[in-house]
């Protein structure tokens, strides 16, 4: 099957019934030896035990964002060439990086009340990641809104291409502005500069979660793909009544 | 600084992300089986995709075949 095919939903929907189980199954894999090199991972000199926080905070801020940055490229599908496949995803990637930034803010609270000796300050970084969720959370509502999907699919995309703003705000917040919140240690242009007896367990980590992402969004499509045709079917039930 | 006074932060850390993992997993799984019930439910009231009336099997079992 060429990736050309996969733009009809009906295609796509025979190749997600078929990846979602292998791509499932690859993610359990992956996790449960991720789970193992996070839990052997040795105590940072500085932070203790407390950096295997890490392992699930920078995989949840990774995941936020790139959920963003895909619905981005799907508003841009959605506004130019009105694909039906960039909505859909566009609609499923919203909840599951809405939960993952979620995750990064938590997690992040939980390691900065040891390290830093509170939960929360208004950094750029840390505020600039709340806007993110609360981006988020209007999307969601944005489509739970408009009861039309495809004029739903047109006001979400316009948020979502103005919320693109937000990325290299959190990407480079930390670069741009003084905050607690330390400079870049993986995704950085030099090497990075975490110790790889920490740095591989939290490489793996984020690789599991990452296939976990793929794994969800992969379904929420395919959920999305049959509500609209429960829509299309229940529109066609009305006319047929009335 | 001791690493047992922070396992609290730790242990909750997990628990969050378990939580935000497990109810991500079952809130995408459980929305799959109520889109497939409702398929089911409109074909058995006769509505069908036009495709679908054309195939043999029915709508929400072709949905639900292969995965």
């Amino acid at each position: 099957m060429a990736v050309i095919d996969l733009a009809n939903p009906t295609r796509f929907l025979q190749f997600a019934n078929r990846a979602i189980p292998w791509l499932g199954g690859v993610t359990v894999v992956v996790f449960a030896f991720a789970i193992n090199q996070a839990m052997v991972a040795p105590d940072d000199y500085q932070q203790g035990a407390t950096v295997k926080i890490m392992f699930l905070h920078v995989p949840g801020a990774w995941l936020g964002m790139l959920a963003w940055g895909l619905m981005t490229i799907a508003a841009l599908g959605t506004l130019v060439w009105r694909h039906p496949l960039a909505d859909v995803t566009a609609k499923a990637a919203a909840p599951i990086g809405a939960a993952f930034t979620l995750m990064c803010l938590v997690t992040g609270s939980l390691w900065g009340r040891p390290m830093w000796g509170t939960y929360w300050v208004w950094d750029a970084r840390l505020t600039s990641e709340l806007i993110l969720f609360l981006l988020y959370l209007g999307v969601i509502a944005l489509w739970r809104t408009v009861e039309d999907p495809s004029r739903a699919a047109r006001a979400v995309a316009i948020l979502t291409l103005v919320g693109a703003i937000d990325l290299p705000i959190i990407k480079f917040s930390v670069d741009w502005w003084n905050t607690l919140h330390q400079p870049a240690s993986v995704f950085r242009l030099a090497a990075p500069t975490i110790d790889p007896s920490i740095l591989i367990p939290l490489l793996i980590m984020t690789a599991a979660f990452t296939l976990l992402f793929a794994t969800l969004l992969l379904a929420a499509m395919r959920n999305e793909i049959l509500r609209r045709r429960v829509r299309a079917l229940r529109l066609m039930q009305a006319s047929a009544v009335s | 600084m001791e690493a047992t006074s922070h396992m609290a932060f730790i242990v909750a850390a997990y628990a969050a992300a378990g939580a935000v993992v497990g109810g991500l997993t079952a809130w995408v799984m459980l929305d799959y089986r109520v889109q497939l019930g409702r398929l089911a439910d409109l074909e058995k009231r006769g509505f069908a995709r036009r495709s679908a009336s054309a195939a043999s099997a029915p709508p929400a079992e072709r949905a639900r075949e292969k995965s």
